[in-house]
């Protein structure tokens, strides 16, 4: 089939079963953009920024766990898709970039809107490919699918030259299938080593499950739900790794590391044996590592290889997909009553993983989410932002079923939520899509509220306005004697001395409730406790989008706490 | 730190090179020669690269690089016995009065005169690392006009 580049391009991702593409147009994407103009078969969203057509495929492939898509054109274009594609990466999540570039002949030469993007993106993707000539289009279009969305999962950035798409193919077939001589991403499960696993597991009196992303990506809850009952093992999972295990069950014990559960931490510490699935052992999750799980024997399940003794030393590798390993698991283990561990760790989990004083005269953050918690019964998809309440939510929000929590959790990307959110609205049905963040990240990708409005995605926009960048101010309250310099979202450099919060008589920019407005977006405030559930029933009310803001209390802090660099059983406590 | 020969199968295009460099600059270390050229195979290249760095960086740096998706093949010589050659093109001064020295020198390392000017000598000499090192102090009191070197290539001795 005669076919131009553009033409390929949009083939192969209806081919690839694309259903929605973020993007922006620019100058040498004009060919691929009018090749959209007339396609059907899928849903092309126009954002108002890059960045935020990068994160919303993001979010889209988290909530879906099919590959997300954006474009750009070259240049700057290109260059916003950056912290995108770099948080996609560091999440593992499956996506494809496809940026415009200059005509071939110009490549290198500083032309207009040129910028390197291949050699920028190198260390962030997983793979990236510059298309040189029309022929290679197609090849190219289906191996980075097939990356992307294979093995350890990753972003994969296409970039086509101008004359590329433009350049016509006289016999255009779309591979059937595709093979890479480097590439195997199908693992054989070592059954020895899941031997070795099950005698360590078979001795042991003191074991515990970590659970990781890799549960998610491998689809594998079912599995380590089952192995888990089967044999009475309490459960923590990273902060990736939320909704692999139902939140309420009660073998699980919350989430470890610097802002999670005191029995996670704990258990981890005490614990004789760690089967770690689909974990990276993260420096916000092991604290001080020498000091990381000192009686525990590890067992490491991963599909990369690369992460298995990369940070804490493993006794028992076993590189494999976590349902594959998990099923034999299931298969091979006996039988474990609860014994006086188990006993120990309902102990130190009590009535509740996380505790905070409540109040009667001013909102607190927690409270908020733990509202939000009870009126959707848990039933939604929770997009963050990055902060305190971040912690918050993955905290206070139970998260009961995968990929219904979708958060930045390696590159911590401030401006990921309200995009991200926006992307899974446009992947799920059925389920309320909300974005909850602080009011410094939420302003970082503010501008995507007008591709809500236009579109009506229905995504409730949560504020939790505490005026601060809270996190950063936490821990120049606890680290810095006090010192709020620049995390104060009224001050800035007129500020000559500062009164304190509760003095300030600074006006608060801007008005979130008259931005929304500006965006023809309904909008609601809560500023004392009382009104906290109204705001929220008037949010959910509205048939689209909503934005609700809480305006809590300034100085909260996320506890427990164990500050950066000690061992998971320092902790801090509010 | 001991020294790491490493021998890579890779795809023969653009930006593999780039990609295998990557891995050992984003942690600062640094390659100490590196080789490249095609196979028999024209769509393979081989790369030789010798690296000093700690064991278990290093091998975190290896296990990436087989990673790599246009990375077919990682050997890591470290405990096998191994082939090295590097090869260098010396230019030495030509007088009359060190001229029989540098020749004599040649002959006990096995270099070969490949240009002989009036002013110039211009001297090959293959072999291993060290050999090409000695050869290089020993030249140099006759007045080096110019050198290049390779970087090493190696190949292993086993029998398989
Ligand atoms: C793009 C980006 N810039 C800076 C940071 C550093 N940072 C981490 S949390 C934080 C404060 C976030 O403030 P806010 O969104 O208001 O949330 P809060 O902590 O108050 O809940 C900052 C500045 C970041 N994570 N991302």
């Amino acid at each position: 089939m005669k076919k131009t580049g553009a033409q390929i391009l949009i083939d192969a991702l209806i081919r690839e079963n694309v259903k929605v593409l973020f993007g922006y147009p620019g100058g040498v994407v004009i060919p691929i953009f009018d090749v959209i103009y007339e396609t059907k078969e899928f849903t092309f969203v126009l954002t108002r920024h890059e960045q935020a057509a990068a994160h919303a495929a993001d979010g889209y492939a988290r909530a879906t766990g099919e590959v997300g898509v954006c474009l750009a054109t070259s240049g700057p274009g290109a260059t916003n898709l950056i912290t995108g594609i770099a948080t996609a990466y560091l999440d593992s999540i499956p996506m494809v970039a496809i940026t415009g570039q200059v005509a071939t002949p110009l490549l290198g030469t500083d032309a207009f809107q040129e910028a390197d993007v291949v050699g920028i993106s190198r260390p962030i993707t997983k793979h990236n490919f510059l298309v040189r000539s029309v022929k290679e289009l197609p090849e190219i279009i289906r191996k980075a699918f097939y990356i992307a969305s294979t093995g350890r999962p990753g972003p994969v950035l296409v970039d086509i030259p101008v004359d590329v798409s433009r350049a016509v193919l006289d016999d255009y077939q779309y591979p059937e299938t595709v093979s890479i001589r480097s590439y195997n991403p199908v693992v054989e499960c070592d059954i020895a080593q899941i031997d070795k696993a099950v005698e360590l597991l078979s001795g042991s009196k003191k074991p515990l499950i970590f659970a990781g992303g890799g549960v998610n990506h491998a689809g594998a809850y079912e599995e380590l739900r089952i192995f888990a009952e089967k044999t009475n093992i309490p459960v923590t999972t990273s902060l990736m790794g939320m909704g692999t295990f139902p939140a309420e069950h009660e073998l699980f014990i919350g989430m470890p590391g610097m802002h999670g559960a005191k029995t996670a931490n704990y258990s981890i510490q005490e614990a004789d044996l760690i089967l770690s699935i689909g974990v990276r052992f993260d420096d916000r999750v092991t604290g001080f590592v020498a000091n990381f799980a000192p009686n525990a024997s590890i067992v490491h399940i991963d599909i990369d290889p690369v992460t298995i003794s990369k940070i804490v030393k493993v006794d028992v590798p076993v590189v494999a997909d976590a349902k594959t390993a998990l099923r034999l698991l299931i298969e091979k283990s006996s039988a474990r009553p609860k014994n006086e561990w188990n006993t120990k760790v309902s102990g130190w989990k009590g009535e509740k993983l996380y505790t905070y004083t409540s109040s009667e005269s001013v909102i607190k953050p927690q409270m908020v989410i733990e509202e939000l918690y009870k009126f959707t019964g848990g039933n939604a998809v929770v997009a963050t932002e990055v902060g305190q309440h971040q912690m918050w939510t993955a905290q206070y929000f139970r998260c009961n079923a995968p990929r219904t929590l979708l958060t930045s959790g390696g590159l911590g990307t401030m401006g990921f939520g309200l995009p991200a959110a926006m992307g899974a609205a446009m992947g799920i049905d059925g389920k309320p899509v909300m974005v909850i963040g602080g009011d410094g990240s939420i302003q970082m990708n503010i501008q995507e509220l007008a591709t809500l409005s236009i579109n009506n995605i229905p995504v409730k926009i949560i504020i939790l306005n505490n005026t601060f960048l809270g996190m950063v101010r936490q821990w120049q309250e606890l680290f810095y004697d006090h010192r709020y310099s620049s995390t104060c979202m009224r001050g800035g450099f007129l500020c000559s001395s500062c009164v304190g919060i509760g003095a300030c008589k600074k006006q608060y920019v801007p008005d979130f409730v008259a931005v929304a407005k500006g965006y023809n977006i309904a909008a609601f405030r809560a500023e004392t406790p009382q009104q906290v559930l109204q705001v929220i029933k008037d949010g959910f009310a509205v048939n689209g989008p909503a934005l609700m803001e809480f305006i809590v209390s300034p100085e909260e802090n996320v506890f427990p706490m164990v500050p950066a660099g000690k061992s998971l059983d320092d902790i801090l406590e509010g | 730190m001991k020294r790491h020969v490493l021998s890579l199968l890779v795809e023969n295009h653009s930006g593999a090179l780039s990609r295998v460099s990557g891995l050992f600059s984003s942690r600062g270390y640094n390659i100490t020669s590196l080789s490249v050229a095609e196979t028999e195979d024209p769509s393979v290249s081989q790369m030789t690269i010798v690296v000093y760095g700690e064991e278990s960086i290093l091998g975190q740096i290896f296990k990436q690089l087989d990673r790599l998706i246009d990375i077919i093949n990682v050997t890591d010589y470290i405990d096998e016995p191994l082939i090295v050659r590097e090869v260098v093109l010396v230019k030495v001064d030509n007088s009359t009065e060190t001229r029989r020295e540098v020749l004599e020198l040649c002959s006990i390392f096995g270099a070969r005169v490949l240009s002989t000017v009036p002013s110039n000598l211009v001297l090959e000499l293959t072999g291993a690392t060290e050999s090409i090192n000695d050869f290089i102090q020993m030249i140099k009191p006759y007045g080096i006009r110019g050198l290049v070197r390779s970087g090493a290539t190696a190949i292993s001795r086993s029998r398989d």
